[in-house]
C-alpha cells in the first residue's frame, strides 16, 4: 500500500483555494497538495515528461484561458493519464451538469459546498472512496461518485 | 464488429499467476483465496522478476502480515460478493468463519489500516457487482437486488443512489453514452 496521496487542485478563485487547502489539512491521511490557478497551468504541468500520476484531481468548471471541460477532454485523450482520477468541482449541481460531466468521462462530481464543515467531510469522503479505487482492484471504468 | 467480454476476475488472475511461476520454474502451492506457499528454493533475483511480471497484470505480492490480513479480508468479501446467490449468513459470521479468527479482532484491523469499514467496503463491493450486472444487461433491476440479498428494488437503489451519489437508471445512461462517444470517435 503506497504512502502518500497526491492531490491536485485547479481552481482560478484564491478563496476557494485557500478554504480546500485548509479542508484538506484536516483529512486523516498522508497526502500531498498542489494547486493550479488555471487550466492552461494545470495541463501544463501534466504533461511534464518526468510527471508521476497523482490521484486524484479536483477540477473547477469555470476558469479563464482553459475551462475545466476543456481540461478533462485532453486529460481524457491522453493514454498517460488514464488512471488519474477527475473530480469536478463546481458550483452547479444540475443532474444535466453531473451526467455531462460524468459522459465527459469524470470520475466525481462535487457541488461546492458552502461551508467548511461541510467542505472537510467531503473532501474526505471523495479521497476515501478513491483511495479504495486505487487499492482494490476495482474497475475504474464504473468509477462515478456524485457529492453534494 | 462488437462485443462485450464477461469475465472471472479471480480466476483469470489464477491462471496469469500459475503461468509466470510455471516459466520461472517456481514450485508452489496455491491454496485458497490467493494464498500461494514457495515449496522450492528461490533466489532473489527470480522473486524479483516475478514480481515485476506480475505487477504487469496489476497484481502485487504482499508478505508483511498486516497487509497479507487485510488482503484475505477483501479477498473473502470479494468472493462472498461474487458467489451466484450471496448465502444468508451474517457477514461478521461468514468473516470469522472463513477466516477462523474474531470479528472484532477482523474488524479493528481492517478500519485501521484501510481509512474504511469492513461493513462500508461490503457495500461499495455489492455496488460494484451491481454495476456490472447492470451494463451487462442480462438481469432486470429486481432480479439483480434478489442475488444480491437486498430485500426489495427499492433497497437496492437506496443504497446505490447513497453510495454513488447517482441512480442505476442514471449511471446505466452515462455509461451507454461514453461508449457510444467513444465509438463515435473511432469511426471518426
Amino acid at each position: 500500500m503506497s504512502a502518500t496521496i497526491h492531490i491536485l487542485l485547479a481552481d482560478d478563485d484564491p478563496d476557494d483555494r485557500e478554504f480546500f487547502a485548509e479542508a484538506i489539512q484536516s483529512i486523516d491521511l498522508p497526502h500531498k497538495l498542489t494547486m493550479f490557478e488555471d487550466g492552461q497551468a494545470l495541463m501544463d504541468y501534466l504533461s511534464g515528461v518526468e510527471l508521476e500520476i497523482p490521484h486524484i484531481l479536483f477540477l473547477d468548471l469555470n476558469m479563464p484561458c482553459k475551462s475545466g471541460f476543456d481540461c478533462l477532454d485532453d486529460i481524457r485523450k491522453n493514454d498517460k493519464l488514464r488512471d488519474l482520477s477527475v473530480a469536478i468541482y463546481s458550483t452547479s449541481s444540475s443532474e444535466r451538469d453531473v451526467e455531462e460531466a460524468f459522459v465527459g468521462g469524470a470520475n466525481i462530481y462535487i457541488k461546492k459546498p458552502s461551508d467548511f464543515q461541510h467542505l472537510k467531510k467531503m473532501v474526505s469522503d471523495v479521497v476515501k472512496m478513491n483511495w479504495q479505487y486505487h487499492n482494490s482492484g476495482l474497475n475504474r471504468d464504473n468509477f462515478l461518485y456524485s457529492i453534494q | 464488429m462488437k462485443f462485450y467480454i464477461k469475465f472471472d476476475g479471480i480466476a483469470a488472475c489464477k491462471v496469469i499467476v500459475r503461468e509466470h511461476m510455471d516459466k520461472l520454474g517456481v514450485k508452489y502451492e496455491m491454496l485458497s483465496l490467493g494464498e500461494i506457499i514457495i515449496t522450492s528454493k528461490v533466489s532473489d533475483e527470480v522473486f524479483k522478476q516475478l514480481q515485476e511480471d506480475l505487477a504487469r497484470y496489476s497484481i502485487e505480492i504482499v508478505s508483511n502480515p498486516k497487509n497479507q490480513l487485510i488482503q484475505r479480508i477483501k479477498d473473502t468479501i470479494v468472493e462472498l460478493v461474487h458467489e451466484p446467490d450471496l448465502p444468508l449468513t451474517t457477514l461478521s459470521v461468514y468473516l470469522s468463519e472463513k477466516l477462523n479468527l474474531s470479528y472484532g479482532y477482523i474488524s479493528n484491523v481492517f478500519s485501521e489500516y484501510t481509512y474504511s469499514s469492513i461493513e462500508n467496503y461490503f457495500i461499495i463491493q455489492k455496488i460494484e457487482r451491481a454495476k456490472k450486472m447492470i451494463i451487462e444487461e442480462e438481469l432486470t433491476l429486481t432480479e439483480i437486488s434478489y442475488k444480491l440479498n437486498y430485500s426489495s428494488v427499492a433497497h437496492l437503489s437506496g443504497q446505490f443512489k447513497k453510495t454513488t451519489g447517482i441512480t442505476p437508471s442514471m449511471f446505466k445512461r452515462i455509461i451507454e453514452r461514453r461508449r457510444l462517444s467513444a465509438h463515435n470517435a473511432r469511426t471518426e
